[in-house]
Formats: structure tokens, sequence, C-alpha cells
């Protein structure tokens, strides 16, 4: 019996590796979640692109504030200690190597860490790029938290990208409700697996080609 | 004696002509100077560029100068949002131009104009559609991607705070675009919750120093 990672699951394994005292971004979707499921022994720097630092969380209800909004226009409170600045430097923190890690949401990544993140239809809408190639260029790490395949199946993980580049080469840790792997030179290695799943299964939903740890972890489903 | 306030919206828009190049701040709802971009729709002005973060939404700001056909291309990193019904219809229509540049390089090429800059070369866009019929030259190993810097004939912001010499404080994350584009247009024009005497300004928090800003007009928080 297979027992994939519920969303919530994926964001406590990411969690795991995200140091007491890391400056870290997360990405709109997912990714938000990782913020909800820090334990309280670590202290986390929270960033956003449009100008704070130490980002905390939602405010209660009528003490919304309409200017202090996060990445995805969602009112946010700041915490003792954070503090705003202006846009360019928001994105010198991103793009200089400032951001100790970046959590992003994907549509694909390739076994060369390639990321495909922001766009699927060129044709009828317009595109739209916000900070996602920023976040993906600048960080020290950059960690992408997805569903194994896509809705209707298809793998997410593949030889190379079939939508539009984000970019290039800056994947290095994918966390799905399936697996964790690691982006080696030699391309993905499978550090963790969900229980209950075999190499071949996991193998027969990801296009890549895939090389397995020598001690593959067990996820765990909670 | 140097007093940059005026007394309405309309003088605070004068002046500005057809065919302008125009920033305006704002991500989101926060820290958009609504009141002076509806003046600038009252003035008149046509056939402008908007440089701005989103593409507005709803009926107001930026999606009212698209509606009335005052805009002939959005500069923006993000010009889909929640109810941005006025930038999508006319695009679909071929009705105005979007060039779609990263947050973080829309930003960088607003400080670079104000800093009498020729340019950057930037890791951001490099590997996608983006870079496309752009300079391409490696840097440490990297591929960079050349981007010019992006001046405006005005910009149209929000602060907090303002004295007669147009010295700016802004509240939390409303500062986002606006003390970058103040140094880059030919034309700062600011709207501002609340006048204050010289010297009452604490110096060390001056964010936007008056030398960028050439206009500033009252506008009662909403």
């Amino acid at each position: 019996m297979i027992s994939p990672l519920s969303d919530v699951a994926v964001a406590r394994r990411v969690a795991r590796d995200i140091p007491d005292g890391s400056y870290v971004n997360l990405g709109i979707g997912m990714p938000i979640l990782v913020g909800d499921v820090v334990g309280p022994d670590k202290e986390i720097v929270y960033h956003s692109e449009n100008g704070i630092l130490g980002m905390g969380p939602a405010p209660a209800p009528g003490e919304e504030d309409r200017e202090l909004i996060n990445a995805g226009k969602q009112p946010v409170t700041l915490l003792p200690g954070g503090c705003y600045f202006h846009h360019t430097d928001a994105f010198v923190m991103m793009r200089g190597g400032h951001i100790d890690i970046s959590v992003l949401g994907a549509f694909q990544v390739s076994e060369t860490g390639d990321l495909a993140n922001w766009i699927t239809d060129l044709a009828t809408m317009p595109p739209a790029v916000g900070g996602a190639m920023d976040l993906a260029v600048g960080a020290k790490r950059v960690l992408v938290m997805t569903t194994h395949t896509t809705r209707d199946g298809r793998p997410k993980l593949l030889p190379r990208c079939t939508y539009p580049l984000t970019a290039g080469r800056v994947v290095d840790r994918v966390y799905t409700d399936l697996a964790v792997l690691d982006v080696g030179p030699d391309g993905l290695v499978v550090q963790e697996m969900a229980p209950g799943l075999t190499r071949a299964e996991l193998q027969s939903v990801t296009a890549a080609r895939l090389t397995f740890a020598d001690d593959v972890g067990e996820l765990d489903p909670h | 004696m140097i007093d940059k306030r005026v007394a309405t919206l309309a003088d605070a828009v004068a002046g500005i002509s057809d065919g302008a190049t125009v920033l305006i701040g704002g991500f989101g709802d926060s820290g958009v100077p609504v009141e002076l971009v509806h003046a600038l729709l009252d003035h008149g002005a046509r056939d402008l560029t908007v440089v701005t973060n989103n593409a507005g939404a709803g009926e107001r700001d930026v999606a009212a100068l698209i509606r009335e056909r005052r805009v002939r291309t959005v500069v923006c990193s993000y010009p889909r949002s929640m109810g941005s019904i006025w930038f999508e219809e006319r695009w679909r229509a071929g009705e105005i131009g979007l060039e779609l540049v990263p947050q973080g390089t829309l930003s960088e090429r607003m400080r670079a104009a104000g800093a009498g800059l020729g340019g950057f070369f930037t890791p951001t866009g490099a590997d996608t559609l983006l870079a496309e019929g752009k300079e391409v030259r490696t840097i440490d190993g990297r591929p960079h991607v050349f981007e010019h810097p992006l001046p405006g004939d005005v910009a149209l912001i929000k602060a907090h705070r303002a004295d007669r010499w147009g010295n700016l404080v802004y509240r939390t994350a409303a500062r986002n675009y606006g003390p970058t584009m103040a140094t880059a247009a030919a034309l700062t024009v600011v709207q501002v919750e609340e006048f204050v005497e010289l010297g009452d300004l604490d110096p060390e928090a001056v964010v936007t120093p008056g030398i960028f800003v050439d206009r500033v007009v009252q506008v009662a928080a909403s």
C-alpha cells in the first residue's frame, strides 16, 4: 500500500531541512505551507519580494493593513525585529545571494536542475513572471516543492523541461508527495521515498532516469 | 525658497504629455498612488507607456487608464492578477502592447536609469524566453543577460509624509517601487497622506531625499 504524502506532510519534510537562523523566501502556492509547520524551536526570518524581512503570519480578522501584504497579495504582519525596504533592495537580497533558502513550486524540473514554473500556455493568456526568475537564480539553496506528477498523472520530473524555463541548472533538491530527490552531477538521486513505494514504481511515474542513494530513507507520511 | 508642495491633484499632473512614459508605483493594492492615477485620467494624456508591477485590477487606477484606452504599452512583471479584466481584454484584442520584465530586472532597470548607468548584466532570465534578442555574456562561468536602463518622463508614487523640500518617508510595504521610481523620472510626483514642517522628519530615517522629488500633493488617507 503506497502512502503518498499530503501537502502538509511534504511541507513538514521541507521544514526539517531549514536550519535555525535561516533567511527564507517561500514561493506562492504549496511553499507557503512550510511557514505554518516550522517548529517554534527555530528562528526563521521570512523575506517577501515586495520589501519585508521578518514577515509574520496573517493578522487577526479586522486587523488587516491594506499596504502590508505578501508576494501573493495576502495581508501579513511584521514580527519584532522585522523591517521594510524598497523593491530594488528586496531583489538585491534575492539576486545577490543573500537569501539562504528559496522554496518554489514547479510545473516541471529537469534532471539537470532546470526549473519551469512560470507559464504553460503562451497563446491564450498574457504571460506573467513576477519574481520567479530572480528567486530561482539568486538563493543559496533552491528547493522545489511539488506533486510528483500532474493532476492527470503525467511526470513533472523530466530529462528536459518542455514548458518555458524559469532558470537553468538552479534546483538543488526536490520534495514531492512520493520522494525527496537531489539534483546531482549525474541527474536525480533519490534520497527518501514514501512508505510502500518500490523503486520501479517511482521510476514509472518519473520521466527522468533515477539513481538511488546508498541508504534511501522512508518519508514520514504524517 | 524651495516649496515642492502643490495645491491640487490637477496641479500635480499638469504638463504630462501624450506619449509619455509614466512610472507608477505599487504592488497589488499596496502603495498605489490611486488619486494621482485618476488625476492623470482626468488630465487626458494618451498614448502612454506605463511602467508598473501589475497591470491594474477592477475598474480603478491603472485598470481605468487601460479601459479608457490611454495606454499604448504596459511594461510590467505580472499583468495577470485577480480582476485584471481590462488588461486581458485589450491584450487579447491586440490593442495594447506588453513588455514583460522579471520583477527584479524591472526595478534594477529603473535604478540604473536613476543612477546614470548604461545598463547591467544579470543572471535573471538567462536561458529563458525573456532573454531572446538580448546580448548574453558569460561572467564567472554563468550566462548573464544585458538589460537597458528604463527611465520615465514622469513617476507617480505614494508616500506617507513629506516636507516642503520633498523629503519622503513611507509606510510599511507601501514603499515598494517608490524610492527607485523617484530617482528614474524627469518629473517625480508624489502623493502623501501628511505634510510636515521642515525639520520634523528624522534625518536618519528619510527614505527618499527631496532631490529626487519635484511635486508633492496631499491626499487624505482613505
